[in-house]
Order: C-alpha cells, then sequence, then structure tokens
C-alpha cells in the first residue's frame, strides 16, 4: 500500500467511533438476552411455552437460546468490522 | 470385545495419535513454542481454543451439576459460552494487534512498568495452578474407572502424556493435538448423545430431543422430570433454587473470567492477523456450542433415567452400572431401613462426612476383594449415615462417564466417552502448563530477572518449567482442593477480578495508568481470594455476604478491581505520549498505518 493511500485522522477517528456504538450495541442484546431473558426476567418468560416443546421460555433461553444468541452477535461483529477495515484501509484488508 | 478391550484400543489409539502429532510438529524456536509461530488457520485455531477450553469439568463435571442442579446449572452453560462474546468483542482483536507473547507482555508494556508485569505474572500462574489441578482429577477419574488401577496412578499417567507432548510441541504441538482431540471428544460427546436422544423422545436431535415427548407417554420429558424429582422430594427440576442475585454474580465471574484467563487469551495470539482473531473467536464458540447445546439435554436425559432405575429398586437387581460405580467409590448406598431396597430421596444427603474431613467424600471399609460387605452385598462405609431417609450418594461425575451404560449403549460407545474424558482433561492441561512455563521462562526470568538470556536458553528453561508445572499439577490432582468443576470455577473468579479489568481499560482508556492498574490488580485478586478461602476452608458454611456464593464473588471483586483502577488512575498523572500511540495503535488495524502485520515478535 502506497504512503499517500493510508487513511486520514479523520477517518480513522470515525473507524473508532463506529466500533463503540457497534460494541455499545451488541454487547445490551448480549446483556438483555443472557442476563435479561435468562436471569432476571426468567420467571415472568416461564409462563410462556414454545410451542409444541416442553420448553419454558426461561428456562430455554437460560439453557440454550442464549448460546444460539452469542454465535449470532459473534458472526455479525466479524461481518461488520471486515466492512469497516475494508472502508478504513480503501478496499485492502487488515 | 468386551468394555475393557475396548477402552485399552481406543485410549492407546488416541493416545498414539497425539504423541505421533507432537513428535510431527515440535517445537524449534521460541515463537513456535509460544505462539505455534503465529501462523494458524482460523478454523484450526477456533478447534483448538475449544479443547483447551472445555476442560474435564466441562465434558465429566458439567452434565452432571446441572443434572443434580436444573435450572441453576444455567449459570455454567451462559457463563462458560457468553465470555467468548467479550473476548470476540473487547479483547482478542485488540491483544493479537499488539503482537506480542503474553498477557503478561501486554499488562507490562501498556503500564511501562515491570511491577505490573510482575503482578500479572503471579496473577497468571495462580489461575493457572488453581485451574490444572482439576485438570490432573480429571484424568484420574477417568482411568480409575475405564482402566481400573488407582486415581493416583491415573493422575502420574496422565502426567508422562501431557509432559511428553507439552514439553516436545510447545504451543505447535499443543495446538495440532488439541485440534484432534477436540474431535475425539466431541464425537465421543455426541454419539451418546444421540442415542439417549433417540431411545428417550425418538428425535435424533438431543438439542431439540430434550423439548420433546417421553417415549410416546403423551407428557413432554421436561415434565416427566418434573412430576419425577417432586414425587421423590427433589427440587423441580426446571425452577431455579439459588437467589436471582446469586446466579447474576456467578454467570458475571464465570463470563468475564472465560474472558480473562490467560490460556484463553493466549490462543488469539497464535493467528495471522486481527481480523482472524475475531473470526476464530466465532469458530471457537460454535465448536464449544456443540457441547454446551448438547450437555443440558444430557442432563436432562440422564436424570430422568436414574430416576426411574435406582429408585425403589432392590439391589440385587440393580444394573451392573450401579456396582461397578460403586466399587469405583463414585456411589454408596447405605440400606438404613433394612428393606434391601434403595430408596434415592430429595431430603438430603444420605452420608455425614468424616469428622477429620470436611469435605465430603465417601470413604469405604476396605478395598477391591477385601472391600467389606453387607447384608445385601453393598460396599459398607466407615462415613455414619445421616437422619435423612435417602440412602444413595452419587457423585456428580457419573452422569457423563456412566451415560452410556445407564443407556445400555454397545460397549465401544463406553469406551470412547474414557477417550473423550481423557482429551477433554489432557487438552486444557496442556494448554495450562504452556502458560505456567511461559509465565515463568518468558515473563519472570527473561523479562524480570535476566534479559539476556539467549533464545536457546530461553526455551530449554520453557520446558523445564513445563515440565515442574506438571509435576506440581500432579500433586494437586492426587491432593484435590475440592471437586472437579468447583476448583475450575474459582479460576474463573480470580481471573475475572485480575486481568479482566486491566486488558478492558488498556485498551478503551488511554487515561488508565500504571498505579491505578497495580492497585487494582491487587485488590480485586486479594479481595476474591480472601472471600473464596474464608467461605470454603476457613469458615464452610458460614454467613454469606449478601447470599452471593464463593464461585460468585469473582464478578464483585471485579468491579472493585474496576472502581480502585479507576479512581487511582484519576489520582495519577496522565500516562506518557508513547503509551497513548501504542493504544492508538492497538485500536485500528497495523495497515492503517503502512505496515505489515508479521506476527507476534519478541522485542
Amino acid at each position: 500500500m502506497e504512503d499517500n493511500d493510508l487513511p486520514t485522522e479523520a477517518e480513522k477517528e470515525r473507524y473508532w467511533r463506529k466500533n463503540l456504538s457497534w460494541l455499545g450495541g451488541l454487547l445490551a442484546v448480549w446483556f438483555i438476552v443472557s442476563y435479561g431473558c435468562g436471569v432476571l426476567f426468567a420467571d415472568q418468560l416461564d409462563k410462556i411455552r414454545i410451542p409444541g416443546t416442553g420448553f419454558k421460555l426461561g428456562f430455554w433461553f437460560a439453557q440454550q437460546g442464549s448460546i444460539y444468541v452469542f454465535l449470532v452477535l459473534i458472526a455479525i461483529y466479524v461481518k461488520v468490522m471486515n466492512r469497516l477495515d475494508r472502508e478504513l484501509l480503501h478496499g485492502g484488508n487488515d | 470385545m468386551d468394555v475393557r478391550i475396548w477402552t485399552y484400543l481406543l485410549v492407546g489409539a488416541t493416545f498414539a495419535l497425539y504423541i505421533g502429532i507432537a513428535i510431527w510438529s515440535r517445537a524449534g524456536s521460541t515463537k513456535d513454542f509460544y505462539v505455534a509461530g503465529g501462523g494458524v488457520p482460523s478454523v484450526a485455531n477456533g478447534m483448538a481454543t475449544a479443547a483447551d477450553w472445555m476442560s474435564a469439568a466441562s465434558f465429566i463435571s458439567m452434565a452432571g451439576i446441572i443434572s443434580f442442579a436444573g435450572r441453576d446449572g444455567a449459570v455454567y452453560l451462559m457463563g462458560w459460552t457468553g465470555g467468548y462474546v467479550l473476548l470476540a468483542l473487547l479483547l482478542a482483536p485488540y491483544l493479537r494487534r499488539f503482537g506480542k507473547f503474553t498477557v503478561p507482555d501486554f499488562i507490562g508494556d501498556r503500564y511501562y512498568s515491570k511491577l505490573a508485569r510482575f503482578v500479572a505474572v503471579l496473577c497468571a500462574i495462580f489461575v493457572s495452578f488453581t485451574y490444572v489441578a482439576g485438570q490432573m482429577r480429571g484424568v484420574g477419574v477417568v482411568f480409575s474407572r475405564f482402566l481400573e488401577v488407582e486415581v493416583n496412578t491415573g493422575v502420574v499417567i496422565g502426567m508422562i502424556i501431557v509432559l511428553f507432548y507439552a514439553v516436545l510441541g510447545g504451543m505447535k504441538g499443543i495446538t495440532y493435538t488439541q485440534v484432534a482431540q477436540y474431535c475425539v471428544l466431541i464425537f465421543a460427546f455426541m454419539v451418546p448423545a444421540i442415542f439417549l436422544s433417540i431411545q428417550m423422545t425418538g428425535n435424533p436431535v438431543p438439542q431439540i430431543g430434550m423439548g420433546g415427548e417421553y417415549q410416546d407417554t403423551g407428557k413432554t420429558l421436561l415434565d416427566t422430570l418434573d412430576g419425577l424429582s417432586r414425587e421423590l422430594g427433589f427440587n423441580t427440576y426446571t425452577d431455579g433454587q439459588k437467589s436471582t442475585l446469586d446466579v447474576f454474580c456467578i454467570t458475571a465471574a464465570l463470563m468475564c473470567g472465560t474472558a480473562g484467563l490467560p490460556h484463553v487469551i493466549v490462543r488469539f495470539y497464535t493467528v495471522k492477523k486481527a481480523s482472524a482473531a475475531r473470526t476464530s473467536a466465532l469458530w471457537a464458540l460454535l465448536f464449544i456450542a456443540i457441547l454446551y447445546t448438547t450437555a443440558p439435554a444430557v442432563a436432562v436425559f440422564a436424570r430422568v433415567n436414574l430416576l426411574k432405575t435406582v429408585s425403589e429398586t432392590s439391589y440385587a437387581e440393580v444394573p451392573d452400572w450401579f456396582k461397578n460405580w460403586e466399587n469405583s467409590g463414585l456411589i454408596a448406598w447405605v440400606d438404613k431401613n433394612q428393606d434391601g431396597k434403595i430408596q434415592y430421596l430429595g431430603d438430603g444427603a444420605a452420608l455425614a462426612p468424616m469428622p477429620d474431613d470436611p469435605k465430603f467424600i465417601p470413604r469405604f471399609d476396605g478395598l477391591g476383594d477385601d472391600a467389606a460387605r453387607g447384608d445385601s452385598g453393598e460396599r459398607l462405609l466407615l462415613n455414619p449415615p445421616t437422619d435423612a431417609a435417602n440412602e444413595l450418594y452419587i457423585d456428580r461425575d457419573i452422569i457423563v462417564l456412566a451415560n452410556p451404560e445407564i443407556g445400555q449403549l454397545p460397549d465401544w460407545v463406553i469406551a470412547l466417552v474414557a477417550a473423550g474424558g481423557l482429551a477433554a482433561a489432557l487438552s486444557t492441561a496442556a494448554g495450562l502448563l504452556l502458560v505456567i512455563s511461559t509465565s515463568v521462562a518468558h515473563d519472570l526470568v527473561k523479562k524480570t530477572f535476566a534479559p539476556n538470556l539467549s533464545e536457546k536458553a530461553e526455551l530449554v528453561l520453557a520446558r523445564c518449567a513445563a515440565g515442574g508445572a506438571v509435576v506440581i499439577a500432579g500433586y494437586f490432582g492426587v491432593n484435590p482442593p475440592g471437586f472437579v468443576a468447583q476448583v475450575v470455577a474459582f479460576a474463573f473468579g480470580l481471573a475475572a477480578s485480575s486481568f479482566f479489568p486491566a486488558i478492558i481499560l488498556g485498551i478503551f482508556s488511554k487515561r488508565t495508568t500504571m498505579a491505578g492498574v497495580i492497585a487494582g490488580m491487587i485488590c480485586g485478586i486479594i479481595f476474591t481470594a480472601s472471600y473464596i478461602i474464608y467461605f470454603k476452608f476457613v469458615n464452610p458454611g458460614g454467613e454469606l455476604w449478601w447470599g452471593i456464593s464463593p464461585e460468585g464473588i469473582g464478578s464483585i471483586g471485579m468491579l472493585v478491581n474496576f472502581v480502585v483502577t479507576v479512581v487511582v488512575s484519576k489520582l495519577t498523572p496522565h500516562p506518557p505520549k508513547e503509551i497513548r500511540d501504542l493504544v492508538d495503535r492497538v485500536r485500528l488495524p497495523r495497515a492503517a498505518f503502512g505496515e505489515e502485520d508479521a506476527g507476534p515478535v519478541d522485542h
């Protein structure tokens, strides 16, 4: 990569800000799903059953669902950051 | 062929495979030894991370703990997977960009201080030893049951195997061995789970079978289990018993602990670049999730099977597995009402601990052929019986180990579980021993005491340190400080309260200073360790603070660490300019500065 193709300070600033806001969003979902659905509001959610199964919803989130959501969260972050990297590096990659 | 021959065959074959891989991929340089040369593909690294991290506790004990705890077992499921979100988002890519060998390297450079590095090294060694003790015990348990040797002999055999490939191969050998170990352990975990799921619900996918109908009874499996549990006086399986605050704290301690464990973090130093570190975390969690979403299903299947088979059955008619495991000392039965039948009830422990032993381990009268037998042929115990009507003691580890026998699966499946348990315990032990040897050779000796050490001497020293660590770990394996999974839970609490805040603040706050982080780490780990030691060893059963169990106190220790670090940082001068530049460079891809990312280098 040529030196004149390096990202500007403003672009670097923008990259970090965007990274932080994605982090905030994804971690909020992480918190709500694991601590919210699996722990804090589990008793309320337990009143609902997943149709056609024996799972109470809070129990399912605590023992199954939260893990699936964690996977999706990391997958989203991998995709987003690869895109941000490409934008910052004008098409090159990390 | 009987079970024993199958077991020798499968365990022998897998051991030969591990040793073969270790010889093929032995380390030639310190870079090979510490970070496998820094060029491991993401998928392979993800698999190795999964094996490194899924320990004897995950494989042997976790499903058992969930099986006995019911709903509350979810703290382990969420706690040990949720940490990967933190790792992928907050730690792994940045630490990879930083591009050194170890966590103490990062702490030492970011906080421009040998003292900070030294504190980090001590924390790393302490955490790793706490954790590795449980692994060696796991190896011993598997050996003793499946190959019919004493637990302690099993520990020694395990030590020799680990010693061989960790010392020879370093991180490179360990990484590729772990890929093989992952395949063995996941296959061994899934095969019995799928068999059981088909037997009990007709659905081959355990994750779905768990919510299915129980053997065409018209009732779901979970409702059947809730009903059985209540009938026998146990807690309703799908209801929680622990307080919400305690569950919250334990989950948080396990999550942040996962993200702070040195042997997990170091895995992300072995990939080519920061983007690969993120992908690698995704693969790792995917491979881990396969076991972690199956374990709660296994817990349910096993619990139903156990309650149906054992309760009110006369000792003369119990299946063979019951007597086999009684001979291994993991099941104990005392016929309190002299009716020859097993009463398995939820009204308390069947046996009282020995007066000289605060931990509860059943002590049998005599060993092997000399074992004293009661009227029905059961082994007699030295422990006094309790007043509870419950007559049965069952070690939690049995759930996974005996599951194939309980479900009457073919002999080779039983042997497979033995090989899988050993793979899980050995892979984690090796990863931890490597962290210990790296900490000693690289962080302690080379960086702190003898900076002029040649690479060759450092490599020799690292190998000696790995050897020494195996011996100490073996000692703890012979004299274990508690149940396998509980010991591991402590390591997480200690990791959460020391490294996690130090690394996060190091990346996300340029204001964090040397004084802040040292004070924070010391306060965090002292607070957590004292709480655990006090309530586990000095005054077990004492009144807990806010009802938080020792397993969950790490999350409070972590808050203490965060607060102390931030406050002390505010009171001390800004870190120097070059440190703030270093943080900027860790936040952005290397290429943004017109540099190639050549992998970890030893400056």
